[in-house]
């Protein structure tokens, strides 16, 4: 808030609440021509409805005294008054504060107790399957589907392909320092007719048909740009995160129309890194949902 | 014409002139049909009060309402947010029984059920067995201070102040189960809010019942105001019988009124006496008036004891002291009841049917669909599925609403403790070509295995695209 505004609030509260004060003054002073207590005021509605003069109770102008000096005295502990902090110190940012490190002492010691087990004990433990499954409808269901199925660009990580390797440590890395699959665009070097053929080729690497003619011409070009990647088997790359274009899975799509695209112009994988703002303890116990989810289908 | 107060000090300071200084009503004792039923009412109403918190349920306190916990326990009913419909029901009908009583018979509430009068009725009878009779009390509020007076007036003081704790005590006991409440206070183990509220539910009593009585009808109470604008003509209201009473004035039992030219009224001020909200009925109907009857009972007494007729103040109607017909059954009447019948009916039969069981399906959001290898078109939901009932279930999930679909879940059994949520994320997986339309209804259905009344069916959503 800046220093203007601080002041627009602070002055125009204040002088509200002394204006307040002012208002209930200047209405106890009794005007000339005012019907005296107990009168009726003259003043008639339909036909036979009067009004009289009957004063307040004493008690009510008690009460908003009161009130007033409540609201004094809130401004001086609580920010009501722009940037003026309050004798309390409350904040926002306090409070959250306050109630996250309450929840830290609730719940830290049970992720720590699941930090000193292994990714394996973990998938066997119910409770840890059950907390790993409610962190994972919260920070990945979005992009993996809540039954970790995937999505076209997002991996299921229920089946037995492992962009990263199928071992536990792989899957924590994975999620404490996310990954960026990179699949360089390769239409510049091919050309249009170079990736048809290389297209034809992978399509055939899966035991799918393909033109004979394309493939065999795509063969000496994938060997040539993409073997250094995918392996010269098309068997993929575990420690790049190069797919295996042998097996049925298809990360963006497998028709021939999809996998062209991803060859000419290919594809930034993004998984975010969550070791910052989850915390260790709190992926460990995550990878052991997920590598409980391994051959559940 | 003024509140009828006692004659007073009225040259207030020169700061609050318009300010008066609130005069103690001291309502006379009074005994009668009227003040019969009150006393009924005060001690059903009370005794329910203290009493219920105590009783227990199936393995529950009988009535709680478990805030963190988020579950309303009435008897055997366990309500969730979700059902709070029913409590909007619950206050529509108090709103239309309201417009209901008021119409028909007045401030019927004000007189005998409020909380307000209730317990200052309480606190009353308290005052007049520690100070005596109204007319020992205000001796005692003139007489100077001696150590009798702070003796009597502590003592009153103090049984107020323990029996508003205690009334404190028991409201935070419909919130938390009350013998840990009591065991935690007799071990002065009491948490923070805990404590406050106690205090502050007992400083409310003893501020409301103890000092501040009929101004919270007068001025603080809005209902106090607008039942005036449901009254009419056919309204049943205390009314003082100016015909019968007028000219008043003081007689012998044995002189004949009609030849002294008096009506039935003595002027022996007693209903004004009697009166907690201080008001002279015989000014007429007053909005200060509570239509506690007290004057009526009173009022018997003294014709009783005078051999006149009674009832010289009592329930009538403006009509018929006007000497018209009184229509009890009219139009508002016949649809106020109408509605309030339709209502309750509705919100008994709901709770008859009431199945404790509930599904919610979640269909994830992420992709509009997913296209596994083989061409098969998903879709991806996630299921609350809630289990209101007193004890565990195992249940089955059926889906329908596509040719030949598949139901794909993890584990084909589905258990939930009593009282709990779980999520289950689950597949229904169909064959492009049975596709009917781009988004598809499915219906979801949801059965105990045990108890096969406890059925839910829901609608589901399921989107794919279609093979021309």
């Amino acid at each position: 808030m800046s220093t203007f505004w601080s002041w627009f609030v602070a002055i125009l509260t204040i002088a509200n609440l002394i204006g307040c004060y002012w208002l209930i003054k200047w209405a106890t002073k009794p005007r000339s021509g005012e019907a005296a207590e107990g009168d009726v005021t003259g003043h008639t509605w339909d036909g036979d409805l009067q009004e009289f003069n009957n004063p307040l109770p004493r008690w009510w102008l008690w009460l908003f005294y009161i009130t007033l000096i409540f609201a004094f005295l809130y401004m001086a502990l609580y920010p009501g008054s722009g940037i003026y902090k309050g004798s309390f110190g409350w904040s926002q940012t306090g409070q959250y504060e306050a109630e996250m490190s309450k929840a830290e002492q609730t719940y830290g010691p049970i992720f720590a107790k699941f930090a000193k087990q292994d990714i394996p004990t973990l998938a066997n433990d119910p409770q840890a399957r059950q907390i790993g499954q409610r962190l994972f409808i919260n920070y990945c269901s979005t992009c993996h589907g809540s039954d970790a199925g995937g999505a076209p660009g997002f991996p299921n990580l229920t089946d037995n392909d492992w962009l990263y390797g199928n071992k536990a440590e792989d899957i924590e890395n994975s999620i404490l320092n996310g990954r960026t699959g990179v699949m360089p665009a390769m239409g510049g070097a091919l050309g249009e007719q170079g990736v048809k053929e290389v297209t034809a080729y992978v399509i055939s690497l899966s035991g799918r048909n393909a033109d004979t003619a394309l493939a065999s011409s795509g063969k000496t070009k994938f060997e040539a740009m993409c073997a250094a990647c995918h392996h010269a088997s098309g068997t993929g790359n575990t420690l790049i995160g190069a797919p295996n274009l042998t097996d049925k899975t298809w990360l963006y799509g497998g028709s021939a129309g999809i996998i062209a695209k991803t060859i000419r112009d290919g594809r930034t994988g993004s998984m975010p890194p969550h070791r910052n703002f989850l915390g260790e303890d709190k992926a460990h116990v995550l990878a052991g949902y997920i590598y409980s989810l391994r051959n559940a289908q | 014409m003024a509140l009828n107060k006692t004659p007073a000090d009225n040259t207030p300071s020169c700061n609050e002139e318009l300010y008066a200084k609130h005069e103690k009503i001291y309502p006379r004792a009074v005994s009668g049909l009227f003040a019969t039923w009150r006393v009924m009412g005060v001690l059903v109403l009370l005794g329910a009060y203290y009493f219920i918190p105590w009783l227990n349920w199936d393995n529950h306190q009988a009535v709680l309402f478990d805030l963190p916990d988020r579950k309303f326990f009435i008897f055997g009913l366990t309500f969730w947010p979700q059902d709070f419909f029913y409590l909007a029901v619950l206050l529509i009908i108090a709103a239309l029984s309201l417009f209901f009583f008021t119409t028909l018979a007045g401030r019927l509430w004000c007189g005998y059920a409020c909380p307000q009068t209730v317990w200052t009725e309480a606190f009353l009878w308290i005052e007049r067995k520690i100070e005596g009779s109204r007319n020992k009390q205000m001796k005692l509020a003139k007489a100077p201070w001696s150590a009798r007076k702070l003796r009597i007036v502590g003592t009153k003081h103090f049984i107020w102040i323990i029996f508003s704790l205690w009334t404190g005590f028991t409201f935070v006991g419909y919130f938390t189960p009350i013998t840990e409440l009591w065991a935690s206070s007799l071990a002065i183990t009491l948490g923070p809010w805990e404590t406050f509220w106690v205090f502050f539910y007992g400083f409310a009593t003893y501020g409301n019942a103890g000092w501040m009585r009929e101004q919270v009808c007068i001025y603080m109470c809005p209902y106090a105001r607008f039942q005036s604008a449901m009254f009419d003509k056919n309204t049943l209201v205390i009314s003082y019988d100016d015909a019968r009473g007028e000219p008043r004035g003081s007689r012998k039992k044995t002189d004949n009124r009609e030849d002294k030219g008096l009506g039935e009224c003595v002027d022996c001020t007693l209903c004004v006496q009697v009166c907690p909200t201080g008001i002279d009925i015989r000014q007429g109907l007053q909005y200060q008036c509570i239509g506690c009857a007290a004057c009526v009972d009173v009022c018997n007494q003294v014709m009783e004891k005078m051999d006149y007729p009674k009832n010289l103040i009592r329930y009538t109607t403006e009509n018929a002291i006007e000497g018209k017909p009184t229509k009890i059954i009219r139009p508002r009447i016949i649809f106020y009841s109408i509605l309030l019948l339709a209502t309750t009916s509705a919100l008994i039969y709901a709770m008859l049917v009431r199945i404790p069981l509930e599904l919610d399906i979640i269909r994830d959001r992420n992709a509009l669909y997913r296209e596994t290898n083989e061409g098969l078109i998903e879709n991806v939901y996630t299921l609350k599925v809630i289990n209101m009932d007193n004890q565990a279930h195992d249940y089955s999930l059926h889906v329908t609403g596509i040719e030949q679909l598949k139901l794909i879940q993890r584990q084909e059994n589905i258990y939930v403790p009593s009282g709990q949520v779980i999520s289950l994320p689950v597949r229904v997986q169909v064959d492009p070509i049975n596709i009917k339309t781009a988004a598809s209804d499915l219906t979801f259905t949801l059965q105990s295995k045990s108890n096969k009344e406890l059925i839910v069916i829901e609608a589901g959503r399921f989107i794919g695209p279609l093979i021309r």
